[in-house]
């Protein structure tokens, strides 16, 4: 009996699964055999741009005596650290660049600017998030191993402090994702092994070493006296980083709109119903071009969590198809603007602290608007172009 | 595994300096930021410059490339894997060195023969513009001049074949070694002879190297009777021969026949394996990780069919020497598509695209 019985997952047939399982295939299909020059393009240019901004910004922070050139620095340097986490690392790692076969932007030899090191991440995120998603014991994404925000996890006294900690994760997002990924259940039961959790404990100090040398040592040197502004400076840039992809993070998941699975749920599922679990278990976000580039496409949650492979930049143009697809079967195209996603988490995040708890109120099947439908009756027979 | 190019020789002074300076650009390397000013500062992989284009004959072209770094040297025969972008996508192959290693401007160059339906060798034939940034992978091969020389040589040649035997001929040149050297060549006319009019030259000005041309398109082709008809003491000299295999596979009998096996050296280089033809059966291919089925019809890789079967495989060279095509194989036989050995090779990691499935095969990939 399905925990929450208008999961729309339960509509339907087995053979409207398949149906859904073989279109999405397709979709993803016609899109990796048109990638090419203008995509390779795409992400060479944005990992320049990065790599300018980044240089710039921290020659800029050696006069950061200078308030204006403080204030510069900072911002300069907070974009470039939100650039390179967000639209740059967590989609190289995911192997959304891999068909380039560049091997100094491939998941295989990529490292990040954050705590976190890209091995383990890889494991905890790409496997087992992308996998499992939403699947509560599974995934252990499902409020992070620290964090209840479904009525059907177990409630702790713990929990009544999460209204708290939550501001300290946001804060300190990226020590929280490496520490994250060592799985602490796993340590808990005994199932990782002394040698492994060494290993991965030591692989986390030496980019924690290299981290705090980087943005804490180094580079406040550089200013000399006035080594204070820039460390300072760079303090701030590392948590405006992680202030705005906890926001962003948190978003993709945990809104009203999402659904939650059971491990029962899940057992034995087709192709299909993946798909559909992946499409109703993320939460889009609504924004400018600009925003979308600055979170990493992943405003673009659902199409991201439909193809995890496939390049960000092409989320934007195959979203007509997806909001197709759930019109014609009756499935929720999980979307709403920053402010009320980020708003419904928060309120999640409060609620669950208490015992008890009902699941939320969820949106119906999609409706597309006439707008909309005139704009997708252009695309129907194209394959998804790049800009 | 992605393929990368060879690591560039460099002083130790910078070396230091690199290391040292990571401390301010991890996780990135210095090298990433000076290469947002000058690409070729960029100590990540070894390049090149291509800085002339000479046409050779109507489909083969040779391109003289400056290395960015220093060469570390080859000896004539040996090849080098090449890198290059096309349509975004990075594509290795590996092509003999045709030049000596001793050139004066410090430039290697590899002469290319345009191959129907390759994707690099009509960029190289046709395209390539001076000026054009390649990736230069590691010198490797067997097939290459003794040291000390022997006396007496016999080079034994065949269409694209020429070109590790050019080299071995610039170098012996270069030696003033070309003392006493028969070199058998068969081209289909004699405006296909790849460094036909060089070679035709070299014999003219050098009394101790002859040059027997043998034009299939109006004599028979090459076989080992014929071969002792144009050099009568063949068995006295050391033999290098390389040309398509079917040529190699009949004199590698008649040496053998005679007891000269140990004086016999082959490359049995074929730019383009894997798209068909030749023996086996051919066969099925279960990708268990990509969760995809592909047919593959005699001669046609592991890599080949699964491409076409829409599987996204990791591949480098395609020609058996990079190993970052391979998988292990769960079950079944494969066939060596250019030995034509079969191998009953469950369990062990396989070069993808040298082998071909024999009967149905499961494969981790």
């Amino acid at each position: 009996m399905p925990y929450d019985p208008t999961n729309p997952l339960y509509r339907l047939t087995e053979e409207q699964l398949d149906e859904i399982g073989r279109e999405l295939d397709a979709l993803h299909d016609a899109v990796f055999a048109d990638l090419g020059e203008a995509d390779a393009n795409y992400i060479r240019s944005m990992i320049t741009f990065h790599r300018r901004l980044a240089a710039m910004s921290r020659a800029v922070l050696i006069f950061s005596k200078y308030k204006p050139a403080w204030l510069i620095g900072t911002a300069g340097l907070s974009i470039a650290k939100i650039l390179e986490n967000m639209e740059i690392g967590h989609n190289v790692l995911h192997g959304q660049w891999d068909w380039m076969n560049d091997p100094e932007i491939h998941s295989s030899t990529w490292d990040w600017d954050t705590a976190s090191p890209a091995a383990a991440w890889k494991h905890s995120h790409n496997y087992v998030h992308h996998t499992f998603t939403n699947v509560i014991g599974k995934d252990k994404d499902v409020g992070y191993e620290i964090m209840r925000v479904d009525p059907r996890q177990p409630w702790h006294p713990v929990y009544l402090l999460q209204p708290f900690y939550n501001v300290v994760l946001m804060a300190l997002f990226e020590w929280g994702v490496a520490l994250h990924d060592l799985d602490f259940e796993k340590i808990r039961k005994g199932e990782k092994s002394p040698k492994q959790l060494k290993d991965e404990l030591k692989a986390i100090g030496v980019k924690a070493r290299r981290q705090i040398t980087k943005d804490y040592l180094v580079f406040p040197a550089l200013s000399g006296r006035h080594y204070k502004a820039t460390l300072w400076a760079n303090v701030t840039a590392n948590l405006v980083r992680n202030f705005w992809s906890h926001a962003i993070i948190f978003c993709g998941h945990f809104p009203d709109q999402t659904y939650m699975f059971t491990e029962d749920e899940v057992a034995n599922e087709s192709r299909g119903a993946w798909y559909v679990r992946q499409l109703i278990g993320a939460a889009n976000i609504e924004g400018s071009d600009l925003f979308h580039v600055m979170s990493g496409n992943l405003g673009f949650q659902v199409e991201h969590h439909l193809f995890p492979d496939m390049p960000s930049s092409r989320y934007k143009q195959i979203a007509p198809r997806v909001k197709d697809l759930c019109e014609r079967y009756g499935l929720p195209y999980n979307t709403g603007p920053f402010r009320k996603q980020w708003g419904t988490v928060q309120r999640t995040i409060l609620r669950m602290a208490l015992p008890g708890g009902k699941p939320r109120h969820k949106p119906g099947p999609y409706v597309m608007p006439p707008e909309e439908k005139a704009e997708r009756e252009r695309l129907r027979n194209l394959v998804p172009a790049f800009p | 595994m992605v393929e990368t190019g060879a690591r560039p020789r460099i002083s130790r002074l910078r070396q230091r300096l690199l290391t040292v300076t990571r401390a301010m650009t991890t996780p990135l390397r210095p090298d990433d930021y000076l290469a947002l000013i000058n690409p070729r500062w960029s100590t990540r992989e070894s390049t090149g410059t291509v800085v002339r284009v000479r046409r050779e004959t109507a489909d083969a072209a040779t391109i003289v490339i400056k290395p960015d770094f220093p060469w570390p040297g080859h000896r004539p025969g040996q090849y080098l894997r090449l890198g290059m972008a096309i349509n975004g996508i990075r594509h290795w192959r590996a092509y003999t060195i045709t030049s000596d290693p001793g050139h004066v401007e410090g430039v290697v160059s590899v002469t290319v023969k345009y191959t129907e339906g390759g994707r690099m060798s009509p960029v190289f034939v046709r395209h390539v513009q001076p000026g054009q940034q390649v990736y230069l992978g590691e010198v490797e091969g067997e097939f290459a001049l003794p040291d000390p020389l022997p006396a007496q040589l016999l080079f034994v040649s065949a269409g694209s074949g020429i070109t590790p035997i050019m080299s071995m001929i610039r170098e012996l040149q270069r030696r003033d070694a070309l003392d006493d050297v028969v070199h058998v060549h068969s081209a289909r006319t004699s405006e296909d002879m790849i460094f036909g009019r060089m070679l035709r030259g070299f014999a003219k000005r050098h009394e101790g190297y002859r040059l027997i041309e043998v034009h299939t398109g109006e004599q028979p082709r090459l076989s080992p009777d014929r071969l002792g008809e144009l050099c009568p003491d063949w068995a006295r000299r050391e033999t290098f021969l390389s040309g398509p295999r079917d040529l190699i596979d009949v004199v590698e009998k008649h040496y053998a026949d005679a007891g000269r096996t140990d004086h016999l050296h082959t490359e049995r280089f074929q730019p383009v394996v894997g798209i068909g033809g030749g023996d086996g059966t051919g066969g099925s291919v279960h990708f268990r990780v990509s969760d995809c089925d592909a047919e593959a019809g005699p001669g046609v890789s592991i890599l080949v069919s699964g491409e076409e079967a829409g599987a996204r495989l990791p591949f480098g060279c395609r020609m058996g020497i990079c190993h970052t095509c391979v998988g292990r194989l769960q079950d079944g036989a494969v066939r060596d598509v250019r030995t034509g050995a079969v191998t009953e090779a469950s369990g062990q990691m396989v070069r993808t695209c040298v082998n071909a499935p024999e009967g149905h095969i499961e494969i981790d990939l």
